[in-house]
């Protein structure tokens, strides 16, 4: 669970890159940087809750 | 080496800039000392040695290999019509430093310096547990790849730099004092080291909450406190000349800012902490000064002092509520509390600097290098120092855990005169 978190914070990131090329306006285009980042934090969320499930499991 | 990117340095320029990086070595003892004063007695000698071993990693490797990758024109493609600049391509083992211009040397030592603090932040996190060897071998990691790429990305003329020239967005990515480059970077590799090395035995037991274990010297982080604010505010000023191109006459304003970021940060957790416990807690207060220098570090030479204070005071308010929500809520054992401290701080003041730059677009150009951060620098390091742990596993086998750093990897302890008490006597 952790990796698939880690592999989605890339995917955000390149949603936010994607923003730049295809959106000159200046709201679409924070609109769409900002989604990349929400992506991001999804990721991250995902990561951080498969490192407390697997402490979890190794608790003594 | 960092091309040349303002016009030519008077002398008198050049040796105020070589005196304020003098100084800046002060903010890594500042932060050295909170660390190992933050970890337990039976791993403090272990803990400033690793400071100092981590540093000299990290500046023998960067100044080989790493320092190629920062500057120069590099190596870019093109897509949509743009120039997207990704790595730098200078000479190797620093040849030709001599003779290089006078920015290109300051930026330089600014570099090695900032390599330096950003592989000695992840050494607090992973204390008590991770072994010297393998923190050295991370430092050197961070030196050869991840922090040569982050710098010339922001620092080099990479396309974080660029974003102003090629897509309208404000000057591009700023960040004068190296909270992306240094603490950011530093504080999601702690995040890493974390992760991977684990927490510290007998920190989450099977019920209950966690189990409190406080640093052991708070005289080291107070003190540590004061050490820093010295280097930062050196550090920030030579940034914003070296990087941000700050007039002569708005110095003195950045270093005000800085104090000012410090101090509110200082008084919000000192309030915060009153008003949880009873108390201001001194280690929390501590985190909460230094989460206040580190958002400084992004945007103290673009605002002004009144913005400084509100940066501070928000960087004050989040510092203990989140180092109390990674320990109790997110299972997150971080010793010095550098993920909250540099991570967060320093994305704080990145987005500060965002909110009250004058430029337009200048929010959605830190939002972008925030992205990149979040989004790529986290992964690749989460991911090389999960291979290096193959290599040289980072976390120390039970009984040093048990024994204590000190004993367990150096033989001697930090303070001999005085009985460490074990495990056991606790009961």
């Amino acid at each position: 669970m952790k990796y698939a978190g880690l592999l989605v914070m890339p995917a955000g990131f390149f949603l936010s890159l994607a923003a730049l090329i295809l959106f000159p306006a200046p709201g679409p285009r924070a609109a769409f940087v900002l989604c990349g980042l929400a992506v991001e934090g999804m990721g991250l969320a995902v990561a951080v809750r498969g490192h407390m499930e697997a402490r979890g499991d190794r608790r003594p | 080496m960092t091309p040349a990117l303002t016009p030519a340095l008077s002398d008198v320029a050049f040796a105020f800039i070589l005196a304020l990086l003098l100084l800046a070595p002060l903010a890594i003892a500042g932060v050295a000392l909170i660390n190992t004063g933050l970890g337990r007695s039976r791993s403090a000698a272990q803990a400033l040695l690793g400071s100092v071993a981590i540093m000299a990693a990290a500046v023998i490797v960067f100044a080989l290999v790493g320092s190629a990758w920062v500057g120069g024109a590099g190596h870019s493609f093109q897509l949509a019509g743009k120039s997207w600049n990704w790595l730098g391509a200078s000479p190797f083992f620093l040849s030709g430093l001599g003779s290089a211009s006078p920015q290109s040397q300051l930026g330089l030592l600014f570099e090695l310096l900032a390599v330096a603090m950003a592989a000695l932040i992840p050494w607090g996190s992973g204390m008590d547990r991770w072994r010297l060897m393998a923190g050295c071998a991370a430092a050197a990691v961070l030196a050869f790849a991840v922090f040569p790429l982050t710098a010339h990305w922001i620092w080099g003329g990479g396309w974080l730099s660029q974003l102003g020239i090629n897509f309208g967005l404000g000057a591009g990515f700023l960040d004068g004092g190296g909270a992306a480059t240094v603490h950011v970077l530093g504080g999601l590799s702690a995040l890493a080291v974390v992760w991977i090395a684990g927490s510290r035995k007998g920190k989450f037991p099977k019920e209950g909450l966690a189990t409190a274990m406080p640093g052991h010297n708070a005289v080291y982080v107070v003190f540590g406190c004061l050490l820093a604010l010295v280097g930062w505010q050196a550090w920030n000023v030579a940034g914003a000349i070296l990087w941000l191109h700050v007039a002569p006459g708005a110095l003195a304003v950045t270093a005000v800012n800085t104090l000012l970021s410090a101090a509110a940060a200082l008084a919000a957790t000192f309030a915060v902490t009153q008003i949880r416990f009873g108390k201001p807690d001194a280690s929390l207060c501590a985190n909460g000064w230094l989460a206040g220098l580190v958002a400084s570090s992004a945007c103290a030479g673009l605002i002004t002092p009144a913005e400084a204070l509100l940066v501070g005071l928000v960087a004050g308010i989040v510092t203990p509520l989140m180092v109390e929500l990674l320990e109790l809520a997110l299972s997150i054992d971080d010793p010095s509390g550098a993920i909250t401290v540099h991570a967060a701080g320093g994305l704080w003041g990145l987005l500060a600097a965002g909110f009250f730059a004058p430029q337009p677009g200048q929010l959605v150009a830190q939002l972008v290098g925030i992205a990149a951060l979040l989004g790529i620098v986290l992964p690749l390091v989460y991911l090389l120092f999960w291979l290096l742990n193959r290599a040289v596993p980072f976390r120390v086998d039970p009984d040093g855990e048990r024994i204590g750093m000190d004993l367990h990897e150096l033989g001697g302890g930090a303070y001999p005169e005085f009985v460490i008490h074990r495990d056991e006597s606790y009961r």
